[in-house]
């Protein structure tokens, strides 16, 4: 009975927020909507018993991506009124788009309802331990069979990483530096670049 | 009770929603990239549910691998909008085309 509260509960604010996040006026109000969907679906998967990727959830997008977003949209100094210009001209286009969406889905599912599709069977092989906890099922799994997977994974962070800093990264003109040596741009000079003849007529004078 | 139906249902709603955020806010780039988290997470959802149903551990190692690929194309995102924004003044994607042939 609490499961079904639960889970309704947590289902509406996620979509509520969801569609909050997407109609928000304020990019700032779209971050914070985002955030409580995140929230909420963090409920959902704890209520399956997913604790590790609801927890998951909760610190790497509340703490990390939300924060950055709002960063960022508190960084720049954006008219927002200028962005939200076509908002209605896209609105009967992107209704369009997403009623053929959600019908092709819930055609998906009323297909299953009806007994069409099956399930599959899983192999066994990562079933859950049922004396163990969630977390050590999923730590057990992750170590033996996706071990390089999980390896790829912190390589695509790393990647990721050196990828923003490198983008975002700006040279200064310290003043500090102001007569410091460039090798590149020495050795890039050329001489026709730098000079040029001329012959100027008697008593005229050379141009600059 | 509660199946797995429920969870696919949220999960296409959201997805959905997602969408349609993308198609409605064409000129917000950073409302783009939160409509991209959006549908991520309505996959994650879904991976969640029938790990969960199906009794099969696979679907919440390949969501956590679905939120590491999520967190770097967040920070790559932001940090090509911080570069567009820093050379052109304004976000507007609608008309993106400097790098025509």
């Amino acid at each position: 009975m609490i499961q079904t509260f639960a889970f309704y509960l947590f289902a509406i604010f996620v979509i509520a927020s969801g569609t909050l996040t997407i109609m928000a006026r304020n990019p700032v109000h779209s971050v914070l909507w985002l955030i409580v969907s995140f929230f909420n679906a963090a409920g959902l998967m704890v209520l399956v018993g997913a604790e590790f990727i609801a927890m998951l959830l909760v610190i790497v997008y509340v703490g990390a991506v939300a924060v950055l977003f709002l960063f960022v949209v508190m960084m720049l100094n954006i008219d927002f009124a200028e962005l939200r210009a076509g908002f209605m001209k896209n609105f009967p286009l992107g209704i369009a788009i997403a009623l053929v969406l959600a019908m092709e889905l819930i055609l998906g599912i009323g297909a299953y309802r009806a007994g069409a599709l099956e399930l599959g069977t899983p192999s066994g092989r990562a079933a859950p331990m049922v004396d163990k906890s969630n977390i050590e099922n999923v730590g057990a799994l992750l170590y033996s069979d996706y071990l390089f997977l999980f390896e790829a994974a912190g390589l695509v962070l790393l990647v990721a990483m050196i990828g923003a800093i490198v983008l975002t990264h700006r040279e200064r003109a310290m003043p500090a530096h102001r007569g410091h040596q460039d090798i590149a741009k020495q050795i890039r000079r050329r001489p026709q670049d730098a000079t040029n003849n001329a012959q100027p007529e008697v008593g005229k004078g050379v141009e600059l | 009770m509660i199946g797995i139906e429920h969870y696919v249902v949220v999960s296409a709603v959201l997805f959905v929603l997602g969408v349609l955020g993308i198609f409605l806010n064409r000129k917000n780039i950073i409302v783009i990239l939160m409509a991209i988290e959006l549908i991520l997470l309505a996959v994650n959802i879904n991976l969640v549910a029938f790990s969960a149903f199906l009794g099969d551990l696979t679907g919440q190692i390949f969501a956590m691998f679905v939120l590491t690929v999520a967190a770097g194309e967040a920070a790559i995102g932001l940090a090509i909008l911080v570069v567009y924004f820093r050379g052109r003044g304004t976000i507007a994607v609608d008309d993106v085309n400097r790098m025509k042939g």
